[in-house]
């Protein structure tokens, strides 16, 4: 069988153990001093994404009524959004069923200030296909829910239990013809994100 | 897909020097990203440390990685994902081929994977009747094309706009003329929306997996990825022994580092943990060694495993951008793939580890540090002791082998070499001497550093 052949070739030709580097010293490597929120507003906004600073969910409410049109397919995970269909009643429906969706919106606790990245599960999407298939994503955050760099996201979730998730950056985009970014590749042709104080 | 080249990198390299203003926007585009790649590096005060870090990581996986294929597997099965393995490409492509054919499914939809490219499982699944799309944009170009990828990250960077736009009105019936990148995106949008709707079968590549916790991770900026594999009821993942790494904090250090290294973005849009399948589908793995374990016992050899395939070696390197990736012959060009390709076959590949000025360029901007430069050195003796090396490069060889062997030819050569520059320059200027190929021959200094040396003591003693 192959299994044992390829385990076999690869423990006879391995070399003798080395052990795993520390990994504290990146851990710690934090500038405290730094505001997070708007470091994660420069970063995430060169990378495509819009970012509102809001005080409550009537503006978040506000600015997707001025950005979409009214009767468009909305599906929210927030409570607090309620004029939409709320992602909970329809995660176990089949993926494709999702194609007209104009706007999903989600909610996470988790973004990094340096690559403007937001940790999202399959928990808080509902259906995993969810912020991909919509033509456009927002994702709310809390103000103090940034960390400065990976290292310090992976201490966050370092055992979390979950079936998918993924750290989105921002809009879905390429850049595979002659090296012009294009924006609204497959997935989401824009990242709302709203950051609540 | 493309037909094997029986021409080696020299020859290869020639035909692509053609197009000479081709050339000098090829270089300048991959010279472009290797600069956005420098700006992301120097950004980070801990950019050193991270590739130490990545290295010293990598280390330890290849010196357990049995255990960790096995820790691995164990969490996988623990999580519901069915694992298979594949001691070469034919198995990994006949394990494809056997699940597609067990549901009955005919059609796939496929994300990057250059392992899949390295095994030639399109060519094969089509023999087979299956119908196979390339998804990432710049691989479904290459694919209208009928040509392979020609770099690692970017596949499609040897393309001119306005030819991508007459191989998608010739495919996709976009307006003729049409090159604008904006519009030609979008026609693609169109299309693969269809294509992911439709298909039943997806497979992606792995960038990372985790024995720790029996998860793989994807990353693209498209979505891809993501867009085929929750739509479709079967998600095959193939990936090579090497991706492992032991626990998801690791995980940390290599997405920090792969794309700043790769584009000099800070991250991918979409880094994906794929862990337990969503209910009613199948997630697999195909575990491929395809000469992997062996490279792991060329000592010389075995930190090429530690590739991240992030592409900058590529960008940097001076032959690279001047020959293109379709003069490598090989699934992954570059630096790296010509360390990677004669371990699977030295004869077939000997040409590559001279296709490399040996600068070092690729050596330091590595995120894993691998010794790039240094391998393909030691390739070089390897290929020559075993009698493989390219024809034109052993003649030149035994000449230079002779010449250095004897101080009175050495010095005899010098001085001949110099008279012929000066006044015979056609005589190295011409096609038969292999370096002045698309190059201008360096003026000869009017004496040598021995000549020079002898009168200067000569001086000082008077
Ligand atoms: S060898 Fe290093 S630089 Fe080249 S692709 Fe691999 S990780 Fe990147």
């Amino acid at each position: 069988m192959s299994r044992e052949k390829i385990l076999a070739a690869v423990k006879f030709n391995q070399p003798t153990a080395m052990p795993l580097p520390d990994m504290e010293v990146l851990n710690t490597l934090t500038d405290v001093r730094t505001d997070l929120a708007s470091k994660y507003k420069t970063i995430a906004t060169a990378g495509g994404s819009f970012v509102y600073e809001v005080s409550g969910f009537d503006e978040i409410k506000t600015i997707i009524n001025n950005e979409f049109k009214a009767g468009v397919k909305v599906i929210s995970a927030l409570n607090e959004l309620s004029d939409y269909i709320y992602a909970e009643t329809v995660k176990h429906e089949d993926g494709h069923n999702f194609a007209d969706v104009e706007l999903t919106v989600l909610r996470t606790k988790l973004g990094v200030a340096e690559n403007g990245a937001l940790w999202l599960t399959e928990k808080d999407m509902g259906s995993r296909v969810l912020p991909f298939i919509a033509q456009h994503l927002a994702v709310v955050i809390g103000k103090d829910d940034f960390v400065p760099t990976m290292a310090q996201a992976y201490q966050v979730i370092a055992d979390a239990d979950y079936g998918y998730g993924s750290f989105i950056s921002g809009p879905s985009k390429t850049a595979d013809i002659e090296q012009s970014l294009v924006i609204g590749a497959h997935g989401p042709r824009s990242l709302s994100v709203f950051i609540l104080s | 897909m493309s037909t094997a080249p029986t021409k080696d990198h020299p020859h290869l390299a020639a035909d692509f020097n053609r197009d000479e203003p081709r050339v000098n926007w090829h270089d300048e585009t991959l010279w472009w990203v290797r600069a956005k790649r420098d700006i992301a590096a120097h950004k980070l005060p801990e950019w050193e440390l991270l590739r130490e870090t990545a290295s010293q990581i990598k280390f330890n996986v290849l010196s357990n990685l049995s255990t960790y294929l096995e820790q691995f597997e164990a969490n996988a099965i623990k999580n519901g994902i069915i694992v298979h393995w594949a001691a070469d490409a034919t198995e990994h492509n006949q394990i494809v081929h056997s699940l597609l054919e067990q549901k009955g499914i005919t059609k796939m939809v496929k994300s990057k994977s250059m392992l899949t490219e390295e095994c030639h499982l399109n060519e094969y699944l089509k023999e087979q009747g299956i119908d196979v799309i390339d998804s990432d944009l710049g691989e479904r170009i290459v694919q209208l094309a009928n040509e392979p990828p020609s770099h690692i990250v970017l596949p499609c960077i040897h393309k001119k706009k306005e030819e991508i736009g007459d191989i998608f009105h010739e495919h996709l019936g976009s307006a003729k003329g049409e090159s604008d990148p904006k519009i030609l995106t979008e026609t693609a949008r169109q299309h693969l929306r269809e294509v992911f709707l439709t298909r039943r079968a997806a497979l992606t590549g792995v960038n990372f997996a985790v024995a720790e916790t029996g998860e793989f991770v994807i990353c693209t900026n498209e979505g891809n990825a993501d867009m085929g594999a929750h739509l479709a009821e079967i998600h095959i993942a193939s990936m090579g022994i090497e991706k492992l790494i032991p626990e998801r904090k690791h995980l940390g250090v290599f997405l920090r580092l792969l794309t700043r290294s790769a584009t000099g973005q800070p991250i991918t849009t979409y880094s994906s943990h794929f862990s337990k399948p969503q209910n009613g589908t199948e997630i697999h793995i195909v575990i491929v060694d395809n000469g992997r374990s062996i490279q792991l016992g060329r000592e010389e050899f075995r930190n090429s495993l530690k590739c991240i395939r992030c592409g900058a070696c590529m960008n940097t390197c001076p032959v690279y951008r001047k020959s293109g990736g379709h003069s490598y012959h090989t699934a992954v060009a570059g630096p790296i793939g010509s360390i990677l390709a004669p371990n699977l076959d030295m004869k077939k590949y000997a040409d590559l580890p001279f296709a490399s000025t040996l600068c070092g360029s690729c050596s330091n901007v590595c995120p894993v540090k691998i010794d790039i430069h240094d391998q393909l050195y030691k390739w070089r003796q390897v290929i020559v002791k075993e009698g493989y090396s390219p024809k034109a490069k052993t003649m030149a060889m035994k000449a230079m082998a002779l010449t250095l062997a004897s101080p009175t030819l050495y010095r005899m050569g010098g001085k001949t070499g110099r008279l012929v520059f000066k006044y015979a320059p056609f005589a190295v200027n011409n096609k038969l001497n292999p370096w002045y190929n698309q190059r201008e021959m360096p003026k000869a200094p009017d004496e040598s550093f021995g000549e020079w040396y002898a009168k200067r003591k000569g001086a000082k003693n008077s």
